[in-house]
């Protein structure tokens, strides 16, 4: 069957004009960040390409999974923390007072290290965010229960808990709540999605199955994941970025970085010798 | 040279000692303990015994008079649907109940209307919004609230509440429905604000996350995410609430008015179960019908607070069901 969702429209953050049609999501420019006196991200100028998966490697404590946090700014949750330089997302410098975090969030997605469906049905954990955007106001059920297929068949997910979608999310297995995390962020339609350590919990399958999920999205959306896991870093992104004490280290394609690394110090990483 | 060979001398007998002590008094310690459980039990039986079998002559029957020929029987179907309550009337002694149960209830209505949107604001501010020290001395602020007295809220009640309400109301009196219901909502609101900041903080940080990711603002998580996610803590809360707004005896005598009426609004003055049996059984003739009556207002009182409490434990104990999954 074939049922055309009703499509929502990508939001301000979407290029306009053609000459925006630009390669790079994500610019940084000489961003910093502190965490009350402890300095976190140290100049860090990074550019993620369009339609790729980037991973962010580095040790525990190296800032990747704060830079992957300034992003969507939901860093500015802590009341401790400044920062300084900036971050333009798809051309558009989201520290500019026009800028509104919630349409910010709903073009740059999150997904996290635990699994985190809320304690509510699996339907209404897709529906979530098209009811905090004021979207689905205009939809009628069945439009609704479109959109809910159309989501859980993306992450491959809808046959296995089509039958139960009134069920509480939080009794499904961890792999299918980190599937049905990142199946609630695509009513939304997305441009970037962030992922925290998305496959930390689960198991060699789970990981697998979420990993396979991760590639079928890059055709459409721009991935950054943070992983620890160097052989998951290698499978499954285009490009990595090498993080240290904060800084940006190296940033290279993933096969050039894992075969040739330009940094001892990104060599000694990735070859398990520290961190 | 290891000391605790078996033929080192003294060290060795004295351990043994002091094994044996220990092991004697093991199950002494043990059954301490036990009866340290078990009292809370006892006691609550106890109680229940006592009360239950003090009303039990005005169900079954009193003999009155010198020669104990008559029986003297509670009518229940008065007791339970009569507004009148006239116990030490000289021609026919009347103990109906039903205005003292609306009292008690309008009362209690009236003051979680008020109770549970501030209870609960006050616990998403404390748990939610307030940082740092404001926070610390807001939860120190709102357990002093619950260390106050009653009879220190009853007399808020008749001295500033009662002439700020005259003022206002213009009614000629302003011990009523209104009065009580604002301080005994003042009353329940430490308990509902502790109990459901406790049930809004143990909700894990990752759901606030996921919310705030999706775009939703502070208000927005509040009440779509963690409503959701504490809502059997809350009702816990509110339900705690309630049971003390039924238990409360000495302010709500000081407020109400004490006077048996049938409220038609919230100006009126009315009287209440618990504060009945405070009034009155120190007066009550020991051993006569007045006297077993109150006792089953007791029996009454008794069972309400029982089913609120039984409700929310079941409730609590859900919340536990649920984080095991």
């Amino acid at each position: 069957m074939s049922t055309v969702a009703p499509q929502l429209t990508r939001t301000e953050f979407t290029p306009t004009s053609p000459k925006r049609a630009d390669e790079y999501s994500i610019r940084t420019d000489d961003l910093s960040l502190w965490y009350g006196d402890f300095q976190a991200l140290m100049n860090v100028s990074v550019k993620i390409k369009k339609g790729i998966i980037t991973g962010l490697i580095g040790p525990s404590g190296c800032g990747k999974t704060t830079l992957l946090r300034c992003f969507n700014r939901i860093n500015e949750r802590y009341g401790n923390v400044t920062t300084t330089g900036d971050i333009e997302i798809l051309d558009k410098n989201i520290y500019d007072e026009d800028v509104s975090v919630r349409q910010l969030r709903r073009s740059v997605g999150m997904v996290f290290q635990r699994p985190n469906p809320l304690p509510i049905s699996i339907y209404d954990n897709v529906l979530f965010g098209m009811g905090i955007h004021d979207a689905h106001k205009s939809l009628s059920k069945s439009e609704r229960h479109d959109v809910v297929e159309e989501a859980l068949r993306e992450v491959d997910l809808w046959n296995t808990v089509k039958d139960r979608l009134k069920d509480r999310a939080t009794t499904l297995t961890l792999e299918q709540q980190q599937k049905l995390c990142i199946a609630r962020l695509l009513p939304l339609k997305p441009d970037i999605i962030l992922m925290d350590e998305p496959c930390s919990a689960l198991d060699a399958e789970g990981i697998e199955k979420v990993e396979n999920l991760i590639e079928s999205l890059r055709e459409d959306y721009t991935v950054v994941i943070v992983t620890h896991n160097m052989a998951q870093a290698r499978r499954a992104t285009d490009e990595c970025i090498f993080m240290l004490l904060g800084e940006i280290i190296e940033h290279s394609k993933t096969s050039e970085m894992f075969l040739n690394p330009q940094h001892e110090k990104t060599e000694m990483y990735i070859q398990g010798r520290y961190g | 040279m290891p000391e605790t060979t078996p033929d080192s001398g003294s060290g060795f007998s004295l351990r043994r000692s002091i094994q044996k002590v220990v092991d004697f008094s093991e199950p002494a310690i043990v059954g301490l303990i036990h009866l340290c459980g078990w009292s809370a039990i006892i006691f609550v039986m106890a109680i229940f015994y006592f009360v239950f079998s003090e009303s039990l002559p005005a169900i079954t029957g009193l003999e009155e008079g010198l020669d104990h020929a008559e029986v003297e029987k509670l009518d229940m179907v008065e007791f339970t649907t009569s507004p009148k309550w006239i116990p030490e009337s000289a021609k026919r002694p009347t103990f109906g109940i039903l205005a003292l149960m609306i009292g008690t209830l309008s009362v209690t209505v009236l003051s979680m209307i008020i109770a549970v949107p501030l209870g609960l604001g006050a616990a998403v501010y404390v748990s939610e919004f307030a940082r740092g020290r404001s926070r610390e001395i807001l939860k120190v602020l709102i357990e002093l609230l619950a260390a106050i007295p009653s009879v220190v809220w009853g007399f808020i009640g008749l001295v500033v509440l009662n002439p700020m309400l005259v003022d206002v109301t213009g009614e000629p009196v302003g011990l009523n429905i209104l009065n009580a219901g604002i301080v005994l909502a003042l009353m329940s609101v430490p308990i509902i604000v502790s109990v459901s900041e406790d049930a809004l903080r143990a909700v894990p940080d990752s759901f606030r996350e996921a919310g705030i990711a999706l775009g939703a603002n502070r208000w927005e998580m509040v009440y779509k995410v963690l409503f959701p996610a504490a809502k059997n803590g809350l009702l816990a809360a509110v339900l705690l609430g309630i049971g003390r707004g039924i238990g409360e005896t000495m302010a709500v005598l000081m407020c109400t008015g004490h006077s048996v009426n049938m409220p038609t609004s919230v100006f009126d003055p009315v009287r209440t179960l618990t504060a009945t049996i405070a009034a009155e059984l120190g007066e009550a003739v020991r051993g006569d019908m007045h006297y077993h009556t109150l006792f089953l207002i007791g029996v009454v009182l008794f069972v309400f607070a029982f089913i609120i409490n039984l409700t929310a434990d079941l409730i609590v104990k859900g919340i536990k069901v649920q984080g095991n999954e």
